[in-house]
């Protein structure tokens, strides 16, 4: 058991307890092991029971993994399921200031109690070190348990509190209270326990809000719009923060604006108000903002006005349950809005990707004249993630689409902002102020010719709308491609997968043998998702809902056969893990085959 | 409404600082009732903006949904407009003002469109200080839909069919005063000579400008009852202060009218010279004109003309502490940071 394990982490909301998990972890991370951390966090401040997930895996699955080797519990409130949940041979690592209940006890697993609380009251005077070096015990505990390298945790601490260097002596101090606890107690190093490895490489760990928040920075937002609400809002801060620092004029004066808006109404209203007036601007918010921004995203598609928008997706409405992931606001987003509508989906799947994703976004509507949904998720969003490093070709250009200035406007008789000259579907548009007598016009939703002109003439709208249709065929060839893992027979069923389904789908792939995949990384679907689909007899589609919201897409878009496409889903509101993904195809592998 | 706006105009036709006549300032033919309120104002906006000398172009123009948001295809034909979404004006302007600074942008809105659907965004743009000229056209009524109570109608008002609006009236320019706006001001669609220094002076300001202008529905709310109609503002009208606004240019001393008591600075350094009606009313005091308001709305009167302007306002560009520069000219050199500075971000997060 070296180096392929789960270690969940049961804290109370509002203790302290994200930076010492967060310590473990990237602890590891930093031994050259794959790992991988998950928040299961409560719709709360202070007070509710939260969880840290940390998977270690040698053979890099960063997937989650049901089946809890090592728990380590500080929240009373939810010991009783925490000690359900360990695996047969597990530990399980506890306060032991008050005692355990006898009938809490169980004869698979092994307790290790360490007197957290008496230990921190004893040796700390302040109220709250007391309450918040327990977590730094724990990971002192942990570190001779399971043998973290000292040095790396010391090297850790020293890195988080640069600048509050006081900090750094009394965190040590708790670390060291655990490790000497650990080993004067009990016998270590445990069976289950980390070595050094060199399987990281370059990588990063970061969580994919933040990518996101970069991207903007560099794919040239300069206004955002946001309103507050979980798990999107951290794409907005890191945008503050990075751009802060990035995007600071000579005049020290900032070369972005960010607003937070009074409603999600506002935001998108002003994503399309700066859009329209030449500025890349975004937003970012979940699945009840995108409810609430349907109208003005409706008014985009058919202005053609580029924007992009951030979805985080969360578990439906209200609160509570929206503090965990789920996929499902694939139908939401994809044809959201009055009228009829489609609108350009993109599907992240690391931290990379949201990078790479959102700094393109731009591009893509810009070129398109059209809003650009980027389809993150919770786990994605909020968790630190393992990933390649960010790359910026600095030769590139931003493609600002099709585009009329003054010299272009002076070289033509008539401009037309809805005439498709190119016979692609896009037209080209004018900035206001462009030019002292050409280019204005007054942008409307619908009931216009090709000139801009009023008009509520039947053939006109239908030509419209049939210029619409073949733009969103032109989308197909911009949107980025799906990845395909094929083996070197082709496979007779594959898999669909998308975002964060992927860790796990692929790790499912290596349980499973002979099935081929393809990762969807776009909507709409290019050519490439067409040929893929026809070769296969049965499409198992993977996704983190209820009802199976891509398998309906690719149903619709397709005009396919619906039985075909057998869904693979999880939706209660944590990730999707690969044992599920095995379970739900093996049913139908051993079922045979009917043809 | 006639279909063919005449293109003969005369060839003496006045001309500004441009050297363009009201011609560049019109926009195309309007599609509302004959007699419209609305209608006047758009010719008031016009002949502000050729006062002004404003170029046409620099110019955006917003507006959400209704009758009143139709106006802006009936001005300044030069300039871009956006007819955005119901009662969304707000936040399509605030973006726009982001992304561009440097333009100046007319918001024309309805009591409907203000005062019900858009009043979230309404009070939020008010309150961020966004630098725009924010014009309701007020007539108490949905034109658009035929009719309806909007939520301006005063309580006792009596529409064409008769019913009497039991609701209480949202007074706008009261509460922009109490959402701390930085220049408020009402006028009545026939008072042009009201109307235009109004506009001018809103157009000069420095954040967000509201004209709450009572603009009569002659289809739907220019029946006797209605305190909305012609005949009713007409006798209820009572002014702050007679008013001559002067550009920047000119030669102050000579265009005060008699009897001047206060001028105010605009931020661009043009003046406003108030000849007060009102002893107790000061321009720069807030009190005051939520007094004078107020005093007004229990004698049942209409109070118009500038109500509040704080000349030395701080718009939401300063606030925010942006560039100087508009956001939408920066260049891409500007705006990403380079992949040398993204190594260093990739190395803190190893």
């Amino acid at each position: 058991m070296v180096n392929d394990f789960v270690v969940r982490f049961a804290n109370v909301n509002g203790t302290g307890s994200a930076s010492a998990n967060y310590l473990f972890a990237k602890s590891i991370f930093r031994m050259g092991i794959p790992v991988s951390p998950k928040n299961i966090f409560p719709s709360n401040i202070q007070g509710l029971p939260t969880w840290y997930e940390v998977r270690v895996s040698e053979k890099g699955y960063l997937g989650r993994r049901e089946g809890i080797d090592i728990a380590v519990s500080v929240n009373p409130q939810s010991i009783v399921e925490d000690i359900k949940g360990i695996a047969p041979g597990g530990y399980f690592i506890y306060d032991s200031t008050k005692p355990l209940h006898e009938e809490l006890f169980r004869a698979d697993v092994t307790f290790l109690g360490i007197p957290m609380m008496e230990t921190c009251n004893r040796e700390f005077s302040d109220p709250r070190q007391r309450l918040l070096f327990k977590n730094v015990m724990y990971v002192g505990a942990l570190s001779a348990l399971i043998e973290i390298e000292y040095t790396v945790l010391e090297q850790l601490i020293g890195e988080q509190f640069k600048g509050k260097e006081k900090l750094i002596a009394p965190n040590l101090k708790a670390l060291q209270l655990g490790i000497d606890y650990a080993r004067e107690h009990f016998e270590c190093p445990l069976p289950m326990r980390l070595e050094r490895r060199d399987l990281v490489g370059n990588q990063i760990i970061t969580t994919g809000n933040s990518a996101c928040g970069l991207g903007a920075v560099y794919g040239g937002a300069t206004v955002a719009a946001w309103y507050p609400i979980t798990p999107s809002t951290s794409v907005a801060e890191a945008f503050d923060d990075y751009a802060s620092e990035l995007r600071i004029d000579s005049e020290g004066r900032k070369n972005f604006a960010i607003i937070q808006a009074e409603d999600e109404l506002a935001a998108i209203g002003m994503v399309i108000g700066a859009n329209w007036n030449g500025s890349r601007a975004f937003t970012a918010t979940s699945g009840p903002g995108v409810s609430l921004m349907n109208e003005f995203l409706g008014l985009a598609y058919f202005a053609e006005i580029p924007a992009v928008l951030i979805d985080v997706q969360r578990v439906g409405p209200s609160t509570g349950m929206p503090t965990r992931t789920q996929q499902s606001d694939i139908t939401l987003a994809a044809y959201a809005s009055h009228g009829d509508t489609k609108h350009v989906l993109l599907f992240p799947s690391t931290p990379t990707e949201c990078f790479e994703m959102t700094a393109k976004s731009f591009d893509l509507a810009e070129q398109l004249q059209t809003p650009v949904i980027i389809m993150s998720d919770l786990d994605l969003g909020m968790n630190d993630h393992m990933c390649d490093p960010f790359t910026w070709n600095d030769k590139y250009e931003y493609d600002r689409g099709k585009l009329l200035d003054a010299d272009d406007l002076e070289k033509i008789t008539r401009f037309g902002r809805y005439l498709d000259v190119d016979n692609d579907g896009i037209p080209y548009r004018t900035f206001p102020a462009v030019h002292p007598s050409k280019g204005a016009y007054v942008v409307r939703g619908t009931s216009r010719d090709e000139y801009a002109t009023y008009t509520e003439d039947s053939p006109a709208y239908k030509r419209n709308m049939d210029r619409l249709v073949r733009k969103w065929n032109t989308a197909k060839t911009y949107v980025p491609k799906p990845e395909v893992y094929q083996k070197h027979s082709p496979a007779r069923d594959a898999m669909l997968f998308f975002g964060t389904t992927t860790q796990s789908a692929l790790e499912a792939r290596d349980y499973l043998g002979s099935i081929d995949a393809m990762r969807l990384k776009s909507f709409p679907f290019c050519q490439e998702v067409a040929d893929f689909i026809v070769k296969y007899d049965r499409v198992f589609v993977l996704e983190q809902n209820r009802d199976g919201q891509m398998r309906s897409l690719l149903i619709t878009e397709f005009n396919a056969d619906p039985k075909k496409f057998i869904s693979v889903l999880n939706y209660d509101g944590l990730p999707i893990t690969a044992a599920q993904i095995v379970d739900q195809i093996s049913i139908h592998m051993t079922s045979g085959r009917k043809k | 409404m006639s279909y063919v706006r005449p293109k003969f105009r005369h060839p003496q036709l006045p001309k500004n600082k441009l050297g363009y006549t009201t011609r560049e300032y019109e926009g195309s033919l309007s599609t509302l009732c004959a007699g419209c309120g609305h209608d006047s104002i758009s010719t008031a906006i016009v002949q502000a903006c050729f006062e002004l000398s404003l170029e046409p172009h620099r110019v955006a123009k917003l507006s959400g949904i209704g009758c009143s948001s139709k106006t802006p295809a009936y001005f300044l034909g030069q300039s871009h407009g956006f007819n955005s979404v119901h009662g969304r004006m707000p936040s399509v302007a605030t973006g726009a003002y982001l992304a561009n600074r440097d333009l100046i942008y007319i918001g024309i809105s309805g009591d409907g469109d203000t005062a019900s659907i858009g009043m979230g965004q309404f009070v939020h743009a008010v309150r961020r200080n966004l630098n725009l000229v924010y014009i309701v056209m007020n007539n108490g009524c949905y034109g658009l839909t035929k009719g309806q109570d909007s939520a301006t109608a005063d309580v006792g008002s009596k529409s064409k069919a008769g019913s009497v609006n039991p609701f209480e009236a949202i007074d706008l320019a009261g509460m922009a005063l109490e959402l701390g706006a930085t220049f408020v001001a009402q006028s009545f669609s026939g008072d042009k000579t009201q109307l235009v220094p109004l506009i001018k002076a809103a157009l000069s300001h420095n954040g967000f400008a509201l004209i709450n202008v009572i603009s009569p529905c002659v289809t739907f709310n220019n029946n006797p009852g209605s305190t909305k109609s012609y005949d009713f503002v007409r006798e209820h009208m009572d002014a702050t202060a007679t008013m001559d606004f002067v550009p920047l240019q000119s030669v102050i001393s000579a265009e005060y009218g008699e009897g001047t008591k206060t001028v105010v600075t605009m931020h661009d350094g043009s003046k406003l010279a108030l000849n007060k009606l009102e002893a107790e009313w000061d321009p720069s005091d807030r009190v005051s004109a939520v007094r004078a308001l107020y005093n007004a709305r229990l004698e049942g009167e209409v109070l118009t003309g500038l109500l509040f302007v704080d000349s030395k306002s701080t718009e939401l560009h300063d606030i925010m502490q942006t560039s100087k520069r508009p956001l939408n000219s920066l260049h891409q050199s500007e705006l990403s940071p380079g992949n040398e500075k993204l190594q260093k971000i990739n190395s803190v997060l190893r």
